[in-house]
């Protein structure tokens, strides 16, 4: 893309390429918000209420340990240059 | 909340009534050390075991230690009560206190070396052919955090919570607010969530003055105290973090569910490091000086992170596979990629207990932020302007891989609760991004490896 546009010249048919390709990444949000509601509603993906017995279960919980979570959090955060993510990676202590 | 167990309970079968108030004995006995664990006396009276009765708790205690640097004890409490409206109060202690010694950022040398101590208290010397590590590390810090959770309409749930930390240098305030709507039989949620903090660091010693030379000498001397305070520029300095969480889960199927994330992180403040230094360098590699170091007063951080779990059926015990990635990147060029992955084993239950393993494996990579530099130059650090002055030689900013490798053993007991324990392995690898190398140091290890031990111990009860 950035190559694209870097060559763009004053030709007319290179402003109506640079209009297309604006058009084609519209195109593709566009597709990609329909997928990812589709996602959800069209394509089966998903359980009906009576099928969560194992979804309903500690072990398949996204964080089946938030003390776990809690405590590695505090170790990286202060260890690392990266934090957060998966939930807040906010200050709190003065580790780092 | 029913009282019914305790007395006047009228059940026509007597071996019922036993047993109930069996049951009614042990929560009490459990809520009381309940009770004894979050601080109060040993003598809880009935309102207060009465209080704690529908409480969940889970708790830890976490030791890491470094090998010949930092040694942590965590203390985490964790209360959970669900009220009659899906409301949930989750309430947190968490207590740790840290000792030993950490990298001051100073480049190992072949002959020893001697550093003033942050305080302006005395000097420490490090021998020849040692990574400098300064030994005054010790703190203990408090946090409580408090989250309430409810419904706010059908499919509408929403969630505040309050951060308190101090240290003895350092105070974090901070709240969050989250609203998560579900979708499609609950089957997708988005959420939206955001956070603030307000940090003050009032370090030992004061903040010392960007580029400073650390001043060595006899700290007995009757213009010491002079000479100190002329490379410090304050007392306290103040941090701020604000953060944006957006996420979207989503049910695959009757045993697999994703997670999607992407937050965006704004730090404004104090963000340097009033502990650490940079070694100035001569042409051979000899520190000719120390400077202390100095980082933009912004960093804006944004990340990305999938997470998928996955179910497997009883050809494969059914076991649970948890694998996540996260890509990280920020303004201060630091780019990072953590793979993390965790396998939940259950064992055959002896006796009707239910106990698991699960192994834990840990990838993590990190790019140097664009001011990083392990030593500077003497003949550099004069050519300097005032736009480019950001240095730091904390390797945690610096290029570097670990590697985590852990395994937790957990099992439930006869009255429902649980009690695990976890062994893990934590190794950082610092890497040279491209620095030229004085002839001085080509024998030395510049970027030495960090190894650590992690030891949880965990108990959940009713």
């Amino acid at each position: 893309m950035k190559a694209n546009q870097s060559t763009i010249t004053k030709s007319p048919q290179l402003y109506q390429s640079k209009a297309m390709s604006i058009a084609v990444s519209k195109a593709k949000l566009i597709l990609l918000a329909a997928v990812l509601v589709n996602l959800s509603a069209c394509s089966g993906l998903g359980v009906e209420p009576w099928e969560r017995d194992l979804l309903a279960t500690k072990a398949m919980a996204l964080t089946s340990s938030p003390v776990d979570a809690a405590l590695d959090d505090h170790i990286y955060f202060s260890k690392e240059a990266s934090s957060g993510g998966k939930s807040f990676g906010g200050g709190g202590c003065g580790c780092n | 909340m029913s009282y019914s167990n305790n007395k006047n309970s009228k059940q026509p079968s007597q071996n019922n009534q036993q047993s109930q108030n069996k049951k009614a004995n042990i929560k009490m006995a459990l809520s009381m050390a309940a009770g004894a664990l979050l601080g109060t006396s040993a003598m809880v009276n009935d309102a207060k075991a009465e209080v704690l009765k529908d409480w969940q708790f889970d708790s830890a205690f976490l030791f890491y230690s470094e090998d010949q640097r930092v040694t942590a004890a965590e203390v985490i409490v964790s209360g959970n009560k669900t009220f009659a409206n899906d409301e949930i109060l989750n309430l947190k202690l968490t207590i740790d206190s840290l000792t030993g010694a950490s990298a001051n950022g100073a480049v190992v040398q072949a002959q020893a070396q001697t550093f003033t101590r942050p305080s302006g208290e005395g000097q420490y010397v490090t021998p020849a052919g040692e990574t400098p590590l300064d030994d005054t590390f010790k703190d203990t810090r408090v946090q409580l955090n408090a989250q309430w959770t409810q419904p706010l309409a059908e499919n509408y749930t929403g969630s505040i919570g309050g951060h308190f930390s101090k240290e003895f240098d350092y105070l974090s305030l901070g709240g969050n607010g989250n609203l998560a709507v579900d979708f499609y039989k609950k089957n997708s949620t988005i959420s939206l969530g955001l956070s603030h903090f307000q940090d003050t660091f009032t370090p030992m010693g004061g903040i010392p003055k960007p580029y400073a030379s650390m001043p060595i000498g006899d700290s007995s001397s009757a213009s010491w105290d002079e000479d100190f305070a002329k490379t410090r520029i304050g007392s306290s300095e103040k941090k701020v973090t604000s953060d944006v969480l957006l996420g979207f889960t989503q049910v695959i199927n009757r045993r697999m569910i994703t997670q999607f994330n992407y937050s965006y992180s704004m730090v404004r403040g104090y963000l340097t490091d009033p502990f650490k230094i940079v070694s100035v360098l001569d042409q051979q590699g000899t520190a000719q000086d120390y400077i202390y170091e100095q980082r933009p007063d912004e960093r804006n951080k944004q990340s990305t992170f999938a997470q998928a779990k996955y179910h497997f059926d009883q050809n494969l015990l059914n076991s649970v596979l948890d694998i996540s990635y996260r890509y990280m990147w920020d303004d201060w060029q630091i780019k990072s990629h953590t793979l993390d992955s965790t396998l939940y084993m259950p064992l055959s239950s002896r006796f009707g207990k239910q106990s698991y393993l699960r192994p834990h494996i840990r990838y993590y990579q990190q790019s140097a932020a664009e001011f990083y530099r392990p030593y500077t130059f003497a003949e550099q650090e004069n050519k300097t302007t005032p736009d480019e002055n950001y240095i730091s030689a904390d390797y945690r900013i610096g290029e570097m891989t670990a590697i985590t490798l852990g395994v937790k053993y957990g099992f439930s007991l006869n009255n429902g609760n649980d009690f695990s324990v976890r062994l893990e392995y934590y190794r950082q690898m610092p890497s040279n991004a491209g620095f030229d190398e004085p002839s001085e140091l080509s024998s030395l290890t510049v970027y030495p490896v960090v190894q650590a031990v992690i030891f949880q111990l965990s108990y959940s009860f009713l």
